[in-house]
């Protein structure tokens, strides 16, 4: 029996970088906005402060700052003909947890995706042929344009302060940036991160073989900054520890250090942490939520009654979360119908190491950024013809090595023992003369119709209820498409001067157990036909129209980009949405 | 279950709502309607200034100056009374008589003393007007019934009447006079800062007795474990490296180039000067500005005292990351301590205590980043504390006193006993 609180105006579940941005556009229209966290809050100054944040233990190995399975896993197969077991601990991805969500512990690099990428079935049939893609590959157009979205990645860019340089401005091409992106309006905001010797090296050495190396878009920012919130943000110290830690400098964008100082001076917002959204309700038409129900630390459970519900949780929660309130029809790979859980995709990465004469290099890895290094985007998307390679897809290459923290920043090369003397030599040998890219090869993941999440029939979480079970695996498109990028990014390790290079291919099946990005996508895409997405161009839900689900669960499938900047730019879009439009009347969110 | 929200504007939205809940008022002959609108905001105004709802409201209380909060003194600590309109434990019975006497001459209505807790020693240089004002602001306030016992001193401090000698020692009474030979902006700073917004009950050192050193009026006093600092514009350690724009600045936002307020300070700024108009804060900073005061900054420690060269390892590994290798900071974010007036005062107790505690700096409206410095206490221990705070003080071509670590070691362990 849940007790009932006040109603308000907007229900937000999970405070991360969708919750903070959905939160700040709300209330500026009024609204009485309430957020319900599931973790704790955490504030930057004193849940990372850098006098001990720089702990690999603490948070790379033992996950500090993520979600604990013990509150919340998943089961995990790779066939719809297997048994899934449950994921015990993280491997594969790294949910985040607490406010501020994977927001806090992510690297910054702040991507936007081709103009093909958002009409991508339709451009690939139209260049290809339908035959030219494999017949159980589902990818879908996103509904909306690259032009449409152009506006609120500037809005997500700027809020955050991204450093970079850009490629393409409003059509004309600029020097030393992408020259494959769609167009921008304006510059960055901030100037391209300083880039070390290593990664210099890779420039030169992609310039030589013909490539347009660019640096990586950034918010670890390059210099300090003041968004329009008036929130500053300072310079990046290159200290080597963005990727799975806070930033107490003050220098890595996040929902801390852009929104949320900001929000919580406004009276007509709150939150509530340690607080776990059960179940989104709705009325008896089922086409009405009425807000949600939510139990607290005590195992207290509440109702939170509410007008408008945004969904905001991590993306595989957006869906767990659907699947629990009995909102839209859960997807069925054998009859190809219902949505929720479809079209689940991840990012099919590789690297390729570069282990290089210690008497002439010195690359002082462990100065570094999350989202530092020079890249090339001559293989991402359809920046090229793929039609003598027979697959779709691709990604962009860069070193893009975030440090050399050093419990994992070990690497040998093949032949040295796993331990003992030897191995101590080759790793004091190597450690400052390797280069180790990281996601160096960062590649689409496209949508298939086996690979998909729905409630498992044998596990239940801690409240009794199935838990969600992911079915995954790598398809040959990927692996065609992740053998061909590896090489050619092992060409270029290879023109830096390396003495030996060691490529790492992506291999199926795919391994949960293996990190591989925290790029998990889809499962509540949008689209513009109600029987093959969940949510409408605006990330309205086709089947409750005062519910609206923010993320990368939106994702139709995902690019050979990393997801926040488009993240952060739908998220402004669906908030556009809602304040110009939703508003007013509310409804289903239909174009004329 | 945790409910995040600013006190500060659940207070406004509470004081918007309290106009329709005002106690009528019997109007004497003569005298300014005190339920006129320009009264009333002059007096929410003044409120403002003379920062009453920093001792009288509780913070995140949702209950505007219905008192409550503990005033630390060094005699004990007094609880400032309610003084919403509430008949019975409010100040609702009080005539104007009664609340002019307790504002301005530090008389209850009984007779009996005030402790200057309440800065009646600085409010006697508001005018009658201003008082009413005050006073026709606070009448449209939500009554509050909030029995408060002010005092909880012990004895003997704790006997109302003695405080008769303090005030006899100590107490002008008087409204502000005017210096016919400074410009009446000099004039309004000299009235707001002596007057309604009391910054000698800070800045100013106190005798044992808790009376003003007015020998050294404003140059830097000790408080509830801070170092309320020099604010003359005299040598490095008061306003002498800031512009008068920088002082505005600082007390509009919070922040300036140089400098965060932490602490109490920042306190103030969020609750009064952020809310004050710039045409009084150019007067305060010019007033501040012109009082000049002797002497030489002390001489630079040498670079090869081995506290120096151990605090300089110190600031390179655990500081230089935010304040930079240079000490330079970066402006409205991470305090320059290599010009920070914070940094060389005569007494290092609030940078001890930022680097023992850490801090959280000003959140206001222009600055809202409020960025915090953690707590190195359980890090560094008291020979370290001490070293690197020698070196801030003398690296970048300034000069103070080493921090002995003794000095530190006593700061912690009176510390440790404090509550925030």
């Amino acid at each position: 029996m849940s007790r009932r609180l006040p109603k308000k105006d907007v229900v937000i579940i999970g405070l991360g970088w969708t919750g903070a941005i959905m939160a700040q556009e709300l209330t500026e229209e009024g609204l009485e906005v309430v957020a319900i966290e599931r973790g704790p809050w955490r504030d930057a100054p004193t849940d990372f402060p850098p006098t001990y944040m720089q702990d690999e233990l603490r948070y790379r190995i033992r996950h500090e700052l993520f979600l604990s399975p013990a509150q919340n896993t998943f089961t995990f197969r790779n066939k719809v003909n297997q048994t899934a077991l449950p994921i015990r601990s993280w491997g594969a991805f790294m949910p985040g947890n607490g406010v501020g969500g994977a927001g806090v512990h992510w690297n910054g690099e702040i991507w936007r995706f081709l103009p093909s990428d958002f009409v991508l079935k339709s451009h690939l049939t139209q260049r290809y042929g339908a035959k030219f893609l494999p017949p159980d590959m589902s990818i879908q157009d996103w509904g909306l344009t690259y032009d449409e979205l152009e506006p609120h990645y500037d809005r997500f860019e700027y809020l955050c302060g991204a450093s970079g340089t850009a490629g393409n401005i409003k059509g004309t091409i600029q020097a030393g940036g992408n020259p494959f992106e769609g167009p921008r309006s304006r510059p960055y905001p901030t100037p391209a991160q300083e880039q070390p010797f290593g990664y210099q090296l890779y420039a030169k050495a992609a310039r030589e073989l013909g490539y347009k190396p660019f640096p990586q878009p950034s918010a670890n920012l390059s210099t300090p900054y003041q968004n329009e919130l008036g929130m500053r943000l300072g310079a990046c110290t290159y200290c080597g520890f963005c990727e799975w830690f806070g930033c107490a400098n003050y220098s890595k964008a996040s929902p801390q250090t852009t929104v949320l100082p900001v929000l919580v001076r406004k009276p007509n917002f709150s939150a509530r942490t340690n607080c776990e959204v059960l179940k989104i309700n709705t009325d008896s038409s089922g086409k009405r939520a009425t807000g949600v129900t939510f139990v607290d630390s005590s195992g207290e459970e509440w109702e939170q009654p509410a007008e408008l519900v945004i969904l905001a949780a991590f993306s595989l929660f957006n869906v767990q979360l659907l699947l629990h309130s009995g909102i839209g029809r859960p997807y069925d790979p054998i009859s190809q119908k219902g949505v929720i859980g479809r079209n689940y995709t991840h990012q099919t990465i590789s690297s390729a190491l570069g282990f290089f004469d210690n008497k002439k290099y010195n690359f002082n890895p462990f100065i570094a950024s999350g989202s530092i290094g020079m890249c090339i985007d001559e293989f991402n998307g359809d920046n090229f013809d793929h039609g003598p390679h027979g697959f779709v897809g691709g990604g962009y290459m860069g070193h893009v090595q975030t440090g050399a923290r050093p419990i994992e920043t070990t690497p040998t090369p093949p032949g040295t023992p796993k331990w003992g003397a030897a191995w101590k030599k080759a790793v004091r040998d190597n450690y400052l003369s390797t280069v180790k890219p990281g996601t160096g090869v960062h590649g689409s993941f496209y949508a298939y119709r086996d690979v998909y999440l729905d409630l498992d029939p044998t596990y239940k979480d801690r409240f009794g209820r199935p838990m969600m079970r992911m079915t995954i695996d790598l398809h040959d498109n990927e692996l065609k498409q992740n053998r061909f990028l590896t090489d050619k990014f092992g060409e270029i390790i290879q023109a830096m001067g390396a003495r030996e290079v060691v490529k790492q291919y992506r291999t199926a099946p795919y391994d949960i157990t293996t990190y591989q990005t925290t790029h998990v996508n889809g499962g509540v895409i949008m689209g513009t036909d109600p029987n093959t997405s969940a949510l409408n161009r605006y990330l309205q839900c086709w089947d409750v129209p005062n519910l609206f689900v923010t993320g990368a669960s939106a994702f139709p499938q995902n690019a050979g980009y990393n997801p926040t900047g488009t993240v952060g730019a739908l998220a402004y879009w669906a908030a556009a949405a809602i304040r110009n439009r939703y508003l007013k009347r509310t409804g289903m969110l239909l174009d004329a | 279950m945790r409910e995040r929200r600013s006190a500060a504007r659940r207070l406004a939205a509470m004081l918007a709502a309290a106009a329709v809940l005002a106690w009528p008022v019997v109007l004497e002959a003569g005298q300014v309607d005190p339920q006129d609108f320009a009264q009333v905001e002059k007096g929410r105004y003044l409120a403002v200034v003379a920062d009453c709802a920093s001792c009288h409201t509780v913070p995140e209380s949702g209950q505007p100056y219905a008192g409550g909060r503990a005033i630390e003194t060094p005699f004990g600590n007094l609880v400032a009374p309610n003084i919403t309109p509430d008949q019975g434990t409010g100040i609702g019975a009080w005539s104007d008589a009664d609340f002019d006497a307790a504002v301005r001459k530090g008389r209850r209505p009984d007779g009996s003393r005030l402790y200057p807790a309440m800065p009646f020693d600085a409010y006697t240089k508001m005018s009658r007007d201003d008082v009413l004002a005050i006073r026709a602001y606070l009448n449209t306030v939500p009554r509050a019934r909030n029995v408060v016992e002010a005092n909880t001193l012990p004895f003997p401090y704790n006997v109302r009447s003695v405080m008769s000698v303090w005030d006899g020692l100590y107490f002008t009474e008087g409204e502000y006079r005017p210096d016919a030979n400074k410009s009446a902006e000099w004039n309004r700073g000299a009235y707001l800062v002596t007057g309604p917004a009391h910054c000698p009950a800070c800045h100013t050192p106190k005798s044992f007795l808790g009376g003003d050193k007015e020998s050294r009026y404003l140059q830097g006093s000790p408080l509830q474990g801070w170092f309320a600092p020099n604010i003359t514009d005299g040598n490095s350690t008061g306003l002498g490296r800031w512009s008068s724009d920088d002082v505005v600045l600082y007390l509009k936002t919070g922040h300036n180039r140089i400098d965060a307020a932490t602490g109490p300070m920042a306190e103030v700024i969020e609750l009064s000067s952020s809310q004050m108009t710039d045409t009084d804060l150019k007067a305060i900073a010019m007033y501040l500005k012109s009082l000049t005061e002797a002497g030489d900054a002390p001489a630079s420690l040498d670079a090869r005292d081995p506290r120096m060269v151990a605090g300089q390892a110190i600031y390179r590994d655990q500081c230089s990351a935010c304040h930079g290798l240079d000490g330079d900071g970066t402006p409205q974010l991470f305090p320059s301590l290599a010009k920070s007036s914070v940094v060389l005062a005569e007494d290092p107790a609030s940078l001890i205590r930022i680097v023992l505690r850490g801090a959280r700096s000003a959140a206001t409206a222009a600055e809202p980043t409020a960025p915090g410095m953690p707590s190195y206490g359980e890090q560094l221990d008291d020979a370290q504390v001490a070293a690197v705070l020698t070196f801030i003080r003398n690296g970048w071509g300034s000069g103070a006193s080493a921090v002995s670590p003794s000095v530190v070691a006593s700061a912690r362990s009176h510390l440790a006993a404090r509550p925030d």
